[in-house]
């Protein structure tokens, strides 16, 4: 029963329309609207795209590198991380490492593989947006029958949004709303 | 021993609420096996040949009466009225049944236990010295740093889809009984000129089809930055750990494959990122889990128990007894007991209910209610005092537990093997009988000494062959069961991966093959004080292979 419909976008606990395009490598990029492209157009359009007035995107497939986007990280407004099987764990760390380490704001989005089961440890690393396309992941998410531990024991990349209770040191609680 | 508080109870039962929830899913179809499949390794569950097997971990091998009572019942109630203790420290259940699975968690989250990534691809349990906190030698209790890495390990959001499995082993003396040199991190506690706790840091050991040997990252890692550091390593290894092959995707061919100092010079980076923020260990947390591994009120006694004396001295059992499984304490006056689940002839780590039972009674009354499990496959009385020595004994030779053979020949590890696994080319426990049944005659073990005999039933290594001083693989040859005799391997302090001495030998060659190993060590050896290990690595592997392979043609096949 792995049945799936077309995708849907969830973000901060609703299902919301996506206002991002993702233009194809063959496709020119339109004149307008916010755009999210590959990494390696990115880097090779980069002249031309930071010219743009509105949202820039990247989509990082998995196992390629942060390393060369230092200076390109700031100006995006969206990355879409693509986990291509959800026990490919590769994104996790490069979630954890744009929020923490880079220091990176903006909508970071996993797409791909997204299951029920991830979905609590996606948000902990950092995802602030899920592109699901299983429909049991969708209906327990608009049902709210996620079933998922909420107590933690380490620090993850979420330190603004969970509870610390007590004294000590390491643990985390989620936010009732959350996912 | 560490106590669950409120938030700990309530993170397991919200632990069981899941899996039961994702249980569930999968009876009815909502999750496919390979779906589930993960989910299920993530809580110790296997399907096996027959059935479906349950992993419980023992965080650092330490449990207590009343949890070793509780795996008595499980195992009357759930499975066979036995269980089966594992090379890392956890117990296994090899008949249960699915839907039993949640009843099961619930009784183990009552008595503080779980079964929290004894499997899949994460941080699996986390292994220790099963003298800890007992030893003569040791610097400092290993054991409250297991439990912060069990803690900080625990449904680790980023590491919880890694390459492969990682295994994290601590020891807390330079005697290394944990094998810290052939796990993914090993972890030695030291101290520094200035006195200060800190660890030695070894990455990228392993068995397996290609047995590595760590490599050293660090001399001295300051104690705060335990997780920090580990942290770093597991995010190196997380991002660039092969993935294309599962046989090549453990941190040991990422070292092997990137480089030691790339490796270093990477983790370092991400530690240098990581390093005095919330990962850092404040000295007042480290003190309080360090405060449940205090010390019990140990009785002042005399270094020399004469009731023991004497009592050993009216019974040769129990004067045996004495010198094979009794370890120095470091308490005057107390010893650490090895209970040897390896009695002559029978599958070496298997416990029956009622011996579970016994052994819990007689902690609680003779061992401050501890009890450990050691990497070997044994259970560990680990504060016994000497004037008691007598009356544990009997109480273990009652129960079938006194067998007097701890470190000697009859004292193997084997694998489940092709009796119960999937993996296996060929059954490991029906060697181990016949190897133990042809040794049974004690004099003649301790006149052999110190040796270790391990078996595996395929390359995955789960029977540790290759650090076996003997060690036994099993193979398939042309659909036969085979085996390939390793000799020389050590997982001590002085860790070494055992040669493959020659061709392998068939089911009903091996126990013969193992017997001349023997006598060529006993014929060779200087003295009787020169173990195996310390003969083989005088004379080396030649007269041995001499012995195995009379004509040269034979050992080069």
């Amino acid at each position: 029963m792995t049945e799936t419909l077309e995708t849907a976008l969830y973000k901060h606990g609703d299902f919301i329309a996506d206002a991002w395009r993702f233009p194809t490598a063959e496709e020119s990029l339109p004149p307008t609207g916010d755009i999210a492209v590959p990494r390696a157009r990115l880097l090779a359009e980069w002249g031309e795209l930071q010219g743009r007035n509105e949202g820039i995107g990247l989509v990082l497939e998995s196992g390629e590198k942060l390393e060369g986007l230092e200076a390109i990280l700031p100006r995006l407004g969206l990355i879409v991380l693509r986990i291509p099987k959800y026990s490919d764990g590769r994104q996790y760390s490069i979630a954890r490492r744009l929020r923490d380490n880079f220091g990176y704001g903006q909508e970071l989005r996993a797409t791909g593989d997204v299951l029920q089961d991830q979905v609590a440890l996606l948000l902990r690393a950092g995802f602030d947006a899920l592109e699901i396309s299983h429909a049991g992941t969708v209906k327990a998410l608009r049902e709210g029958k996620l079933v998922a531990v909420s107590r933690h024991y380490q620090p993850a990349s979420v330190e603004g949004v969970e509870a610390k209770p007590g004294w000590r040191p390491w643990l985390r609680i989620s936010p009732a709303a959350h996912p | 021993m560490y106590r669950y508080d409120e938030f700990d109870h309530d993170f397991v039962r919200e632990r069981v609420a899941e899996f039961s929830d994702q249980v569930a899913r999968r009876l009815s179809g909502a999750l496919t096996e390979d779906q589930f499949k993960p989910l299920r390794l993530m809580n110790g569950v296997y399907l096996q040949l027959h059935a479906y097997m349950l992993r419980i971990a023992i965080p650092y091998g330490t449990l207590s009466g009343r949890q070793m009572r509780r795996l008595a019942r499980i195992a009357r109630v759930h499975d066979r009225g036995y269980g089966h203790f594992t090379t890392r420290q956890n117990l296994q259940f090899n008949w249960i049944k699915l839907e039993e699975m949640p009843a099961i968690l619930a009784e183990l989250a009552e008595v503080e236990m779980h079964a929290i990534q004894t499997s899949g691809n994460c941080i699996r349990n986390v292994t220790a010295d099963h003298f800890a906190g007992a030893a003569a030698d040791e610097i400092a209790d290993p054991r409250p740093y297991g439990e912060i890495l069990r803690q900080w390990s625990s449904l680790h959001p980023e590491f919880t889809f890694l390459p492969r499995k990682f295994k994290i082993a601590v020891t807390g003396a330079a005697k290394d009984r944990a094998a810290i040199q052939v796990h993914d991190i090993g972890l030695e506690v030291v101290r520094n000129a200035e006195g200060a706790l800190g660890f030695v840091v070894w990455v990228g050991g392993g068995q397996g089809r290609t047995p590595l040997i760590a490599k050293k990252l660090r001399d001295f890692l300051p104690e705060e930055d335990l997780l920090a550091y580990c942290e770093a390593i597991l995010r190196v290894y997380n991002q660039d750990g092969r993935r294309d092959n599962k046989y090549k995707a453990r941190i040991k061919i990422l070292v092997q494959e990137m480089g030691e100092a790339q490796v270093k010079e990477a983790v370092e980076a991400e530690f240098a990122l990581l390093r005095g923020k919330a990962l850092t260990l404040p000295q007042v947390e480290v003190d309080r889990i360090a405060a449940y591994f205090a010390p019990p009120a140990f009785a002042t006694q005399p270094a020399v128990s004469d009731a023991l004396e004497s009592a050993s001295r009216a019974d040769p059992a129990l004067r045996r007894f004495v010198q094979t499984n009794v370890s120095p304490h470091k308490q005057p006056g107390y010893g650490i007991v090895t209970v040897s689940l390896k009695p002559i002839g029978l599958p070496p780590g298997d416990a029956t209910a009622d011996q579970m039972e016994a052994v819990a009674a007689i902690a609680e009354r003779y061992s401050f209610d501890e009890i450990r499990v050691s990497h070997e496959q044994n259970l560990v009385l680990p504060h016994v005092r000497l004037d008691d020595l007598p009356a544990v004994h009997a109480a273990l030779e009652a129960a079938g537990l006194a067998t007097p053979n701890a470190g000697l020949v009859t004292d193997i590890i084997a694998c489940p093997g092709l009796d119960f696994c999937a993996l296996a080319n060929a059954r490991s426990i029906p060697v181990a009988q016949r190897i133990s049944e042809r040794f049974a005659d004690l004099d003649r073990q301790h006149e052999i000494g110190a040796l270790k005999v391990k078996i595996s039933g395929c390359i995955n290594a789960c029977g540790h062959h290759h650090v076996g001083h003997i060690g036994i693989l099993g193979v398939d040859r042309r659909g036969e069961e085979y085996y390939q005799i390793t000799l020389g391997g050590s997982g001590d302090e002085a860790c070494a991966i055992g040669e493959i001495a020659g061709r392998s030998f068939s089911s009903a060659e091996i126990v013969d093959a193992v017997e001349t190993v023997v006598t060529t060590y006993l014929a060779t050896r200087r003295d009787p004080q020169e173990s195996f290990l310390e003969a083989y690595r005088r004379i080396g592997a030649a007269p041995f292979r001499h012995a195995l392979y009379p004509t040269d043609a034979e050992a080069a096949e």
